[in-house]
């Protein structure tokens, strides 16, 4: 059977099991038509021009997994930034593990998305914020929508200074042979109200897994979110993230994004301005090989004056690896005074890799600041000269010159851990074994 | 120290060096002057090992063994140092870690422990006064947006910092006003020693008014094709190349 097929006759279980009167149940079928409609994008679509789901859709994917799985902390604590003590909020194979998680109500809500969207006094916030900012015409976020269940659901009060990082982590354990997730994660934060978040998606043995993610997340007026994905799957993994960004006056978001990893990822990154004064920032590093594919696809929507953008992705290519950056900066006519700048930064290390660069500016403002530039490259050769001449070795020399192109994207990190961490799995891609102290 | 015999290289198809015979004992400084073109910066990379150049004949050793098999940074893990005619810029890589990184590298190549971190700043600390740096400038990314001067006298910190057995000085002083080739001539005498010898490549006499050389050797169109003492030096200055260019 097609995975669209099988997803049909799953939708028809899915909702003999929750609530059919709901308004959620409205929401959910008029997602599921609209996924039923337009099917999985195919390269044919201007935004899947260089991204082909094909090959992984060909697996027989389990939509929902048959068995609860317990995995031992012991076995995945390298996961988390277990050097600092976090909120967090599990699942394992889709399913929420309490075991695993570490979530609260105490003055703040980090917990779950089942409970937001079935019990009666979140109703007014779900009436509120689900499904309100993303976006209902795409396929994939729509298909997410219409089976969203599980994710996680926090929620800031204003002025709310959350201490600790939460640290969102999906497990695949690989029990059923191929396996769909697709996690929905819910995100308010109040009116000054400053929290940093962690998301990851980890696949646990070599079964194949995808996860189509859906994120939407709500700044409110002077609040603070720094977001950050670490991606670094297994082979087997693929991962198509949608999040969705609305910033309200003088709100300061940014989210960075760590590509090191998976078969196939595609990042869908969309944020939307809703008053003045507003600053958005998107950073990415990717760094793979092999045959692994990652596509940034990015949308900053600047409605609203004064407001300011700043996009910065690294990539590094080897092998016969491939990546696509492509980001749309859209200026609407009342965005006078926008500031939007976006930078884009490639080396491919074979002459087998390759990016598909795209930077998209539509201005429709007269009176604003817009930049972008995009680079190509290969290892520089001279420099490579030079520090060997000095004693670094060639492999050393050459992970040194990688680290130092990250290094823009890797200092605006705020959790010290998590730099560490970055670091550290830098370090390991590129097979040294050296503190980059820079 | 150094023994290049009979040493043909050349880049892609051009011969450029045509059979190099050169002596450097420890303890010697010889200069190494020249036209442009004549084959003074290809000398330079042959022995510090880069790739693009092509070794067709002849042998370079350094205490009796062949580098011919070596890469870059094992020569420079033997002793070997070249101050660039043009330092490469590095964004992103301070001068302080690249130096800590390079020594350690060293260090681990001969199996010794990394250098302790107060060892390290004293030794930085120590160099760095040598060569009249500003602590500032150590936390500046490699080379970028400094000064020729600055790059030079970058040069020489590092030198100063690797202390190598055999260092080969390329065009050095181009690119200083003159105190700076004061500082940077006076860094390197200081440097100098019963056991490391230094090879100046020059174009002009300038700088061998404050590097005094043993011996000077007068490359064209790769070949040695007079050697001398100091005096050489002086004769070149006050006839120019052409005398050189009619004899051969």
């Amino acid at each position: 059977m097609e995975l669209k097929e099988k997803l049909i006759s799953s939708f028809m279980a899915f909702e003999e099991r929750v609530d059919v009167d709901s308004d959620l149940h409205d929401v959910r079928t008029e997602a599921f038509k609209n996924f039923e409609n337009k099917g999985f994008p195919t390269k044919k679509e201007e935004a899947w021009k260089y991204t082909s789901l094909n090959t992984i859709l060909k697996n027989d994917f389990s939509v929902f997994p048959k068995k609860e799985n317990a995995v031992e902390f012991s076995e995945v604590k390298k996961y988390f930034i277990h050097e600092i003590d976090t909120y967090k909020v599990v699942f394992v194979d889709g399913v929420f593990s309490s075991f695993l998680s570490s979530t609260t109500h105490d003055g703040l809500d980090v917990c779950l998305m089942s409970s937001a969207l079935t019990k009666p006094k979140y109703k007014m916030v779900i009436d509120e914020y689900f499904n309100k900012v993303a976006n209902k015409e795409e396929s994939l976020t729509s298909l997410n929508t219409a089976f969203a269940y599980e994710g996680a659901y926090i929620n800031i009060p204003r002025s709310k200074v959350v201490e600790k990082p939460i640290e969102i982590i999906n497990f695949s354990t690989g029990t059923e042979a191929a396996l769909l997730v697709q996690p929905r994660n819910l995100i308010i934060v109040g009116e000054n109200a400053h929290v940093q978040i962690i998301e990851r998606h980890q696949s646990l043995n070599d079964n194949p897994v995808l996860t189509n993610s859906v994120t939407e997340i709500f700044v409110q007026k002077r609040a603070i979110v720094d977001y950050y994905k670490i991606q670094n799957d297994n082979l087997e993994a693929s991962l198509i993230d949608n999040t969705y960004i609305a910033q309200k006056e003088q709100s300061n978001a940014s989210v960075h994004t760590f590509s090191f990893g998976g078969n196939l990822t595609r990042n869908n990154l969309n944020f939307y301005h809703q008053g003045e004064h507003i600053d958005s920032t998107l950073k990415g590093i990717t760094i793979i090989e092999g045959k692994q594919h990652v596509d940034h696809y990015t949308l900053v929507q600047h409605a609203t004056p004064n407001c300011e953008s700043h996009q910065n992705y690294k990539g590094i290519f080897d092998d016969k690896s491939t990546g696509v950056f492509n980001g749309k900066i859209y200026v609407e006519k009342e965005a006078q005074k926008t500031d939007a700048f976006q930078q884009n930064n490639n080396i491919l290390l074979s002459d087998k890799a390759s990016i598909n660069a795209k930077p998209q500016l539509e201005i429709f403002a007269d009176d604003v600041k817009c930049s972008h530039g995009c680079t190509i490259g290969q290892l520089d050769e001279k420099a490579m000269f030079y520090m060997q001449s000095r004693g670094i070795p060639q492999k050393e020399a050459k992970a040194l010159l990688m680290y130092a192109f990250s290094n823009e994207v890797i200092e605006s990190i705020k959790i010290p851990a998590m730099k560490a961490r970055i670091t550290k799995i830098i370090a390991m891609k590129l097979g040294v074994n050296m503190g980059f102290d820079l | 120290m150094l023994s290049i015999k009979n040493l043909h290289a050349g880049i892609e198809d051009k011969d450029i060096l045509k059979g190099i015979n050169l002596e450097v004992k420890a303890g010697e400084v010889h200069a190494i002057m020249g036209p442009n073109g004549s084959g003074k910066s290809t000398l330079s990379a042959v022995i510090a090992g880069n790739e693009n150049y092509e070794v067709t004949d002849g042998s370079v050793e350094l205490d009796g063994e062949d580098l011919a098999d070596l890469a870059p940074e094992e020569r420079a893990h033997k002793g070997v140092f070249l101050s660039f005619q043009y330092p490469v810029e590095i964004p992103g890589v301070s001068v302080t870690n690249f130096m800590k990184t390079a020594i350690n590298e060293s260090r681990k190549a001969k199996g010794q422990e990394e250098m302790p971190a107060n060892e390290m700043l004293k030794l930085i600390r120590e160099k760095s006064e040598l060569l009249e740096i500003d602590r500032k400038f150590l936390s500046r990314s490699l080379n970028e947006g400094f000064s020729g001067g600055e790059k030079k006298r970058n040069e020489i910190f590092q030198m100063a910092m690797l202390e190598p057995k055999l260092a080969i000085l390329d065009e050095t002083d181009s690119g200083l006003d003159i105190d700076a080739l004061r500082i940077v001539a006076n860094g390197v005498n200081k440097l100098k020693s019963e056991n490391n010898a230094i090879i100046v490549i020059t174009h002009y006499q300038r700088l061998l008014d404050y590097i005094v050389p043993d011996f000077v050797h007068v490359l064209y169109n790769g070949k040695i094709v007079k050697s001398g003492g100091k005096e050489l030096a002086y004769e070149l200055e006050e006839k120019g190349y052409d005398w050189i260019k009619a004899e051969n």
